[in-house]
């Protein structure tokens, strides 16, 4: 049970004068239960990854599966693949947050009631009560309310796999901890695939990391993998790292640290530069 | 994902006739349909066909660029012709339908305003072909200027034009991302009759159409905030003037299509 | 100067109070960040500043004149430039130099003018070369540098910019803080800098936090990043950087709470 992308190549804009490859060859596969990150800059194919994975881009090459049936259109992947683009809450139609929540459902062939109680649920697991949130008009909320209001639409879906596209762009600190820790919690049984440029939020937590460039896979394994190639792929410009094995990269840039391992934790990286400073006043 | 590159049907080469300010241009279209209506037989229509070849020639855009044009009056054509030459049971006919009959007068005519309705469109999508949005904006602007006088506020006209022509990609993309999304919610717009699809369209444009008031608001503030007071007084960093060769093109050339035209 | 004399704002008569006398004062030559949680007032603060909004009580005042002086609006927007979050909802122009010239046609200014200024402003955000471009085909963060040259044709002493950063990518938003930097320190604008973010917190040369619309921080960006208490209160969270920091002063070391990314730790380390 998995989503898989196989050796996939796809275009942007085809057929117009700006066409180009945006994705090159590139496999992945999410399974439920597990985070994964996408890092990459802007241009490299991030997004179209997403929209490859639901289904809503014809593709050059390759096949995506989502639990063994292959994906043909948006159509195949209705209520299996929840994807929640930028800023989702300037997608808000409807005239009370509980009725925008429930058109997921409703397109999926539930009844009124049913929508509305898989409404209210999302509405709950997303920290947002049904009761005081639900009769409210979707654009009276804050930043991180909307946000949230927003994924609680999708993830009403109950869908088994769910792609999430920059979720925490734009919202100040307590907006995207409370988001952060609704796409934590939808791990539990979902696949969550995360695409973002601020990757500290997630990286902790993350069981899975694809770094793309041009289009192209330049790695993908583990958090503890990243942290080993991280300076091969911070020097070749592909990926900025968070600020704390940064650190540790320019150290070791400027010979002032021997190289070490690399960490995501600042108290161990703050342990490693103490003894290499400590070891520096001994050898004075 | 398609990026829109502008409406319509500008083609960006270069000929006398992109060259030509777009003010003169407007000129020349208002005299060339002017001729188009003073013309009376085949003979003028023929004229008139071969102004639009040669300038399509000068133009340096393909023919059949100019005919795409036709593809929206083609049913206003086929029109024009039944109704002119069909008729209900009249004495003389060339051919009998029944009760209708094709009438010789009524041919004639009918061929005349079908092929008139023809030029008139070819003629004036030269305009569109050989001047950007943008440019036409300017010399609607500089055209209708004398209307100031009347106290028709052109220069705020002019403005929301090219307003409009700016965001027209934008609002492109910012639909197409609103399509997606609803889709990703499981909508669907391609089942059902028209009733239905046109129904399924709302949680699109309800959103669409926040988001345009929305952005009208915030950037009405930032226009504000740049001391924009509406468009009295207002200068230009480049200021499109016909120059000489502009005029004289417009004027012979008008004077000339007309001449034909009244002559014919 | 832009001087705030005890200025309270409400929306709508009988709407909670955007801002509680509030009083401050911004020089010019100096970057200030203006922080706060959602709510808390700051872009009321910002739109106050140029006479987009006007005082309920007190008065804003921008070198001497008021912003609510009916006959002298246009001196005072030309003296302080605006810039929002996005980009979008600020670019009219159909292609880039005829956005920047927005603001100096609204003046009235000669062609000739209008050319200069452009050409400098253009210049000073980088964006030279791309006069004839549609505004489209820019990146948002080339969008945004426009929204700046924008704002600097009209030859501001003030520039203030609402969150300017935060719908950018991380190149981007480095971008923006560059040139801002630049704008206070080598051309002596007064640069106000409403955000979220704890780095510019850490490059400004001042810090005002707001809470519920009043001013509850006025003073140097170290002490409210030393005070985590003050950093909740403006909205602000700790970072990993922040951590990093604090473990290593934990240690020990001398690591001044201003070094919020690597360069800056490294440099404190290893002086």
């Amino acid at each position: 049970m998995a989503l898989i992308v196989s050796d996939v190549t796809c275009d942007y804009a085809s057929g117009t004068s700006m066409a180009s490859r945006a994705l090159e060859s590139v496999t992945f596969s999410l399974e439920p239960g597990r985070l994964a990150v996408v890092l990459g800059p802007t241009g490299s194919g991030k997004t179209t990854l997403l929209r490859v994975a639901s289904g809503l881009l014809p593709l050059v090459a390759g096949s995506v599966e989502v639990d063994g049936a292959p994906v043909l259109g948006p159509g195949s992947v209705r209520g299996q693949v929840g994807l929640v683009f930028q800023r989702p809450e300037s997608q808000f139609f409807a005239l009370s947050v509980e009725d925008d929540c429930a058109f997921g459902p409703r397109n999926l062939g539930r009844t009124h009631a049913e929508a509305r109680d898989d409404a209210r649920g999302a509405l709950a697991a997303v920290g947002l009560d049904p009761d005081m949130f639900g009769p409210r008009e979707p654009w009276s909320l804050s930043g991180g309310e909307a946000r949230r209001a927003a994924l609680a639409g999708v993830l009403a879906m109950r869908p088994r796999y769910l792609l999430l596209d920059e979720p925490t762009a734009g919202l100040d600190a307590d907006g995207r901890r409370a988001v952060a820790a609704v796409i934590r919690d939808a791990c539990r049984d979902t696949g969550v695939l995360v695409v973002t440029h601020d990757p500290e939020v997630f990286l902790d937590v993350a069981d899975e990391v694809l770094v793309l460039r041009d289009g192209r896979t330049m790695f993908e394994g583990d958090v503890p993998g990243l942290l080993a190639a991280l300076p091969a792929l911070s020097r070749a410009g592909v990926v900025e790292p968070p600020e704390v094995p940064r650190t540790l990269l320019l150290a070791a840039e400027r010979g002032l640290l021997a190289d070490c391992e690399l960490t995501l934790d600042p108290e161990v990286a703050a342990a490693a530069l103490a003894s290499a400073l400590e070891g520096r006043e001994r050898a004075r | 994902m398609k990026r829109i590159t502008g409406i319509g049907q500008y083609i960006a080469v270069d000929s006398p006739l992109h060259r030509l300010d777009a003010a003169a241009k407007l000129g020349l279209v208002t005299a060339y349909t002017v001729a188009l209506f003073l013309v009376t037989g085949f003979p003028g229509l023929v004229a008139m066909a071969a102004a639009v070849a040669i300038a399509t020639r000068v133009a340096n855009v393909p023919p059949r660029a100019v005919a795409r044009g036709l593809r929206a009056v083609g049913l206003l054509m086929v029109f024009t012709l039944l109704a002119n030459s069909l008729r209900w049971q009249p004495a003389e006919a060339l051919l009998r339908l029944g009760p209708l009959a094709v009438d010789g007068e009524g041919l004639r005519a009918g061929v005349f305003f079908a092929i008139r309705i023809m030029l008139l469109v070819t003629g004036t999508s030269l305009l569109t072909l050989t001047t950007s949005p943008i440019q036409l904006a300017g010399g609607i602007e500089r055209g209708l200027a004398p209307l100031k006088l009347l106290r028709v506020p052109i220069g705020d006209l002019a403005m929301t034009l090219t307003i409009a022509l700016r965001f027209i990609p934008t609002t492109a993309e910012e639909a197409e991302r609103i399509i997606t999304a609803q889709q990703a919610r499981g909508a669907s717009f391609d089942t059902g009759g028209p009733i239905a699809r046109a129904r399924a369209y709302t949680p699109v444009l309800v959103p669409l159409f926040f988001q345009l008031f929305r952005r009208a608001d915030a950037l009405a503030t930032a226009m504000e905030a740049r001391c924009y007071r509406g468009s009295e007084g207002r200068t230009r960093l480049r200021e499109e003037r016909m120059g000489p060769s502009d005029w004289v093109t417009m004027l012979g050339i008008g004077a000339a299509l007309i001449g034909v035209g009244w002559w014919l | 100067m832009i001087e705030f004399e005890s200025v309270t704002f409400r929306y709508r008569s009988g709407d909670a109070q955007a801002l509680s006398g509030v009083s401050l004062r911004f020089g010019e030559g100096e970057l200030v960040a203006v922080v706060g949680a959602n709510g808390s007032g700051k872009s009321t603060l910002a739109r106050l500043c140029d006479g987009l909004l006007l005082p309920s009580e007190g008065r804003v005042l921008v070198n001497g004149i008021e912003t609510a002086d009916p006959d002298r609006v246009t001196e005072v927007r030309s003296l302080v430039g605006m810039v929002f979050q996005d980009p979008d909802d600020q670019i009219v122009g159909t292609v880039v130099e005829e956005d920047c010239a927005f603001g100096p046609e609204n003046l009235g200014l000669p062609a000739s003018e209008i050319r200069v200024r452009v050409d400098a402003a253009l210049a000073a955000v980088g964006l030279t070369g791309l006069e004839r471009r549609e505004p489209h085909l820019l990146s948002e963060g080339q969008k945004q540098r426009l929204a700046v040259a924008g704002a600097l044709a009209m030859r501001p002493r003030y520039l203030v910019l609402d969150e300017p950063a935060a719908m950018l990518d991380p190149e981007g938003r480095r971008a923006v803080a560059a040139i801002m930097a630049r704008l206070a320190h080598e051309e002596g604008h007064g640069v106000i800098l409403v955000t979220h973010d704890a780095g510019d917190v850490a490059r400004a040369d001042r810090v005002i936090g707001l809470d519920a619309g009043r001013v509850v921080f006025d003073g140097c960006p170290a002490d409210l990043l030393a005070d985590a208490d003050a950093l909740a209160r403006v909205g602000l969270a700790a970072t990993n950087a922040g951590r990093l920091a604090e473990a290593l002063r934990a240690k020990g070391f001398a690591v001044p709470v201003t070094a919020m990314d690597a360069e800056s730790l490294v440099s404190a380390l290893w002086r």
